[in-house]
């Protein structure tokens, strides 16, 4: 299962070591997480549900969905999509809840003990948003502390293996990998970046809560930019809960970062950017693609995209969509049908595919809860991804001193989430250092570069949806 | 225009190929985007300014097939993969069509190739006579597949 060559990725391993999961040696190499080596193993069932005991497998691999938890050294609701795969590990499929320890909450949890960490600007975050508020704001003199809650730096650029769209402004025709990267190396000595270190609260005055080596710590901070992305959507129909139904961004991180195969054969929901590219990048990893539904009468993803997949003879089906899944425990196929004009299924159309994955590129939510508990207004704008906090066009939300930026904000293209992210770090700068000709100049940029990649006809639901913002701010 | 919208690929009705003068006179690149998207790497990889955006990076690229000469950069640029060359003076009865090609066993010169269409439909075979993969191209190699003159502007992709 594991990719040997691929055509823009090398895949340098680290040590091969051994962990132990249901009584089972399980072969590894360090700096993968545990449901990929479990992955590479075969193994796709992680867990079992509450209720029913209908088996698990991860969904979206990057930390947000929980449907990959087992007990790790004998602690239960480990994620294991980010927690890395070590010598001698015991990992345990879990049913259910899982069984906590016992906890001497007196002493873990008595205030004065926990450790207190002062910064100028805190960014949750360390994608491609996240990277740029750190960037710009560092550059212009601001002390930054990025928490990430990943083992890697670079969000989800670091599975994007297509040139980018825009202009030389956005990094266009460099490769999402690539961009990653040149972010990371940008960032000067202002700039503290933690990995594997979640931020779990926020208290008043800007304080974030965040684990940080095992341990809860406060960070006091002066300005906090929450740059942390989106979830992917789920689609309802039988069995969507098989081992083997992926979103299309777990789909990259094992293929693109883990350098696994996620199956042999594949069904791709949704024909937007993200399903066509996503189905595109599969091919290339030696995937067979068997076809891509669109429930939507045209195709959303750029022509260019589309025709990539179309000359390499992969049918994309407009007005089609799953009826449901089916297999013994994990995807073995999919039951798909037409749609008519009103949505409806046309009955005799449904045919079977045998496919071992399923693939959801079914749209994206803005993950909000530091919003929630910061005490932000929120707005539901179904154009810019649903509820989001209200802000201005410098990215502060109605809380004084608290930013948004990248999908948090507004589902888009990477390229716009940097634009956000620098704006927030500049803006957020511009407020703590005092008002400079160059900060404005550089912020007026920012906001004309954004407009021009709005400016087209693709860019028109984020127009509205930023029209329905501004009404909001009122 | 075609349904593209629908079923994702162009026809010949959407794209404005040269003319057949020109594709005689030698290689040129033919450009398959056909929608305004904010991109403009192509135009901005042109060394000689033979690929231009009228006002702003989201209208479609235009080409003056004069000043082109099929050099080929815009091809590894275009982040879209929607770049071809087409040389229809290769050979008496032969054209030489250069794709961009990102996938792996990269071909050899003189494999023998199964030509395929827009659509993916197999549309005829060709030989590899060259492929152009430099770092400047950044994984973006093109394999150039010499064919029937015909089938030069039919032929997008290739299976081995």
């Amino acid at each position: 299962m594991r990719i040997d060559e691929h055509p823009i990725l090398k895949f340098e391993r680290g040590k091969q070591i051994q962990f132990v999961c249901d009584g089972k040696p399980i072969e590894a190499f360090e700096g993968e997480t545990i449901a990929a080596a479990l992955h590479a193993a075969g193994i796709k069932t992680l867990s079992h549900s509450v209720k029913e005991g209908r088996p698990r497998g991860f969904f979206c691999a990057i930390g947000k969905c929980s449907s990959c938890m087992m007990q790790v050294n004998g602690v239960p609701n480990v994620k294991t999509c980010m927690v890395l795969a070590e010598q001698d590990m015991e990992v345990t499929s879990q049913t259910g809840w899982g069984k906590l320890g016992q906890v001497d909450a007196r002493q873990d949890y008595n205030r004065k003990k926990i450790p207190v960490i002062e910064t100028e600007i805190a960014i949750v975050g360390a994608g491609p948003a996240g990277l740029s508020a750190a960037l710009y704001a560092s550059r212009f003199g601001a002390k930054c502390m990025v928490f990430e809650e990943n083992t890697q730096v670079g969000g989800q650029l670091i599975k994007q293996t297509h040139m980018f769209f825009g202009s030389k402004d956005h990094h266009a025709k460099v490769r999402g990998i690539d961009i990653g990267q040149k972010l990371i190396d940008g960032l000067n000595e202002n700039v503290q970046v933690l990995t594997g270190t979640p931020v779990v609260g926020y208290y008043p005055d800007k304080e974030l809560a965040v684990i940080k080596d095992r341990r809860l710590t406060i960070i006091k901070a002066e300005k906090v930019i929450v740059a942390t992305g989106a979830s992917e959507n789920m689609l309802s129909f039988p069995n969507n809960d098989l081992p083997g139904v992926y979103g299309a961004g777990a789909v990259q991180t094992l293929m693109n970062v883990s350098g696994i195969l996620p199956g042999k054969n594949m069904l791709m929901i949704g024909a937007g950017n993200i399903g066509v590219i996503v189905a595109y990048q599969l091919l290339q990893a030696g995937v067979k693609v068997e076809a891509v539904l669109e429930a939507l009468p045209t195709i959303g993803a750029y022509q260019v995209h589309a025709s990539k997949l179309r000359r390499c003879g992969i049918p994309i089906l407009t007005r089609h969509t799953i009826k449901r899944a089916f297999g013994d425990g994990k995807v073995e196929g999919a039951t798909i049908v037409e749609l008519d004009d009103n949505w409806q299924e046309i009955p005799g159309t449904e045919r079977d595919v045998q496919v071992d994955t399923i693939c959801l590129s079914v749209g994206l939510k803005p993950t909000t809860e530091i919003f929630e508990m910061a005490g932000c207004t929120m707005a539901v704008i179904p154009e810019l991804g649903g509820e989001i906090p209200v802000r201005g066009h410098n990215m502060m939300t109605s809380v004084d001193g608290v930013y948004v930026a990248g999908d948090a904000s507004s589902i888009e293209e990477a390229s716009s989430a940097m634009l956000e992210g620098r704006m927030a770090g500049l803006d957020a700068v511009e407020k703590l250092k005092g008002v400079s000709e160059e900060i404005s100049k550089e912020k007026q940029h920012v906001k004309d570069s954004l407009d021009e990649l709005r400016a087209g006809p693709f860019g028109e639901k984020i127009r509205q949806g930023e029209a329905k913002l501004e009404e909001a701010c009122k | 225009m075609s349904d593209y919208l629908k079923n994702g690929y162009l026809t010949l009705e959407d794209i404005s190929p040269p003319d057949m003068e020109r594709l005689e006179k030698g290689p040129v690149a033919v450009i398959e985007c056909v929608q305004e998207i904010p991109c403009n790497p192509c135009s901005d990889s042109c060394h000689r300014g033979a690929i231009t955006m009228k006002t702003s990076i989201n209208d479609r690229p235009d080409i003056d097939y004069k000043l082109c000469n099929g050099c080929g950069i815009c091809v590894a640029n275009c982040p879209g993969l929607a770049i071809f060359l087409i040389d229809q003076s290769y050979s008496e009865t032969e054209a030489l069509v250069g794709l961009p090609y990102e996938f792996l066993p990269l071909p050899e010169a003189g494999e023998k190739v199964m030509l395929l269409s827009r659509q993916g439909e197999v549309c005829g075979e060709g030989v590899v006579q060259k492929v152009r993969n430099t770092r400047a191209m950044d994984r973006t190699p093109i394999v150039f597949i010499s064919m029937r003159k015909d089938l030069a502007m039919t032929v997008r992709f290739f299976r081995r």
